[in-house]
């Protein structure tokens, strides 16, 4: 997402990123940010939630107007519904990331990328 | 409470799983920036996003990737019904939300709402969806070039991006 940022930036299209992960993306280093903390999963707002929804969204566009410059993060001021007990619980032994069924298909298609790639296909 | 670290996370995380080699997030040191060209209620723009969507009504619903081949970026018409569109990520946290409202990753009604009030142009005929490529120098290489070329060709003139 944020490789494909940089490049249209690159390239003359102005570009926001409505994302969760701030901290990769700020890594990586875009032009514009609108952070949101919530889950994985729910970048533009809370599911069922216009209204945050549209105010979240509305920052996006606010932000293409307002940056001056790259690495510009606008934190938005919304709090998950649930609290911040989702944070401590990611990437743990209690909640692995992917279900057992999850995880074989992504090894598979990470499987079959490789012989795809060998095969001279992709 | 601050926000996640994920880099520290996930690193931490497969390397209990037993992967040795830690994965090497994208990092620049310089980062382009380009201001609006003409003011937004006259500008064009895109949704472009990795969060896996897909339409109900295709016949096929496997990625290029399942079907063998290598292109990763694809086209939704901006005029589906949001209600046809769903996401089929298995990268979001399960136990903390759902992605059963496709605005919450796909902002496609509220963009709407946006382009009918004029906060900006109009939205452009075809929406994005950029496949992980599972390699970034070919996200860099081909598929943003591609998402690059697809965008002009529609003379679009901001993008917003969306993960899942």
């Amino acid at each position: 997402m944020s490789l494909v940022a940089r490049h249209l930036e690159a390239n003359g299209i102005p570009t926001v990123i409505i994302g969760n992960a701030r901290d990769i993306v700020e890594h990586c280093g875009v032009p514009r940010l609108v952070f949101n903390d919530f889950p994985l999963g729910s970048p533009c707002g809370q599911p069922n939630q216009p209204e945050m929804q549209r105010s979240i969204v509305g920052t996006a566009l606010d932000l293409l107007e307002s940056a001056t410059g790259p690495r510009t993060t606008m934190q938005t001021s919304f709090t998950w519904w649930q609290g911040d007990d989702w944070k401590a619980k990611i990437f743990s032994q209690e909640q692995p990331w992917k279900d057992e069924e999850s995880q074989k298909e992504w090894l598979a298609k990470k499987e079959l990328y490789r012989q795809l790639k060998k095969e001279g296909k992709i | 409470m601050t926000h996640v670290r994920y880099i520290d996370k996930t690193r931490e995380y497969y390397k209990s799983q037993g992967y040795e080699k830690p994965y090497g997030w994208a990092n620049f040191d310089e980062v382009p920036f380009t201001p609006l060209k003409k003011p937004l209620a006259e500008s064009r723009l895109a949704l472009v996003s990795t969060s896996e969507v897909a339409v109900r009504t295709w016949d096929d619903q496997r990625t290029p990737l399942e079907r063998g081949e290598g292109g990763n970026v694809y086209e939704i018409p901006s005029d589906t019904p949001a209600s046809d569109i769903y996401s089929q990520s298995k990268s979001f946290d399960r136990f903390a939300t759902t992605l059963e409202d496709v605005n919450a990753f796909f902002p496609v009604t509220r963009l709407k709402e946006f382009e009918a009030e004029g906060r900006f142009g109009s939205l452009a005929p075809t929406m994005l969806g950029v496949y992980n490529a599972y390699s970034q120098r070919k996200t860099r290489e081909v598929d943003a070039p591609e998402v690059l070329s697809r965008l002009q060709s529609e003379a679009v003139d901001v993008a917003l991006l969306t993960p899942v």
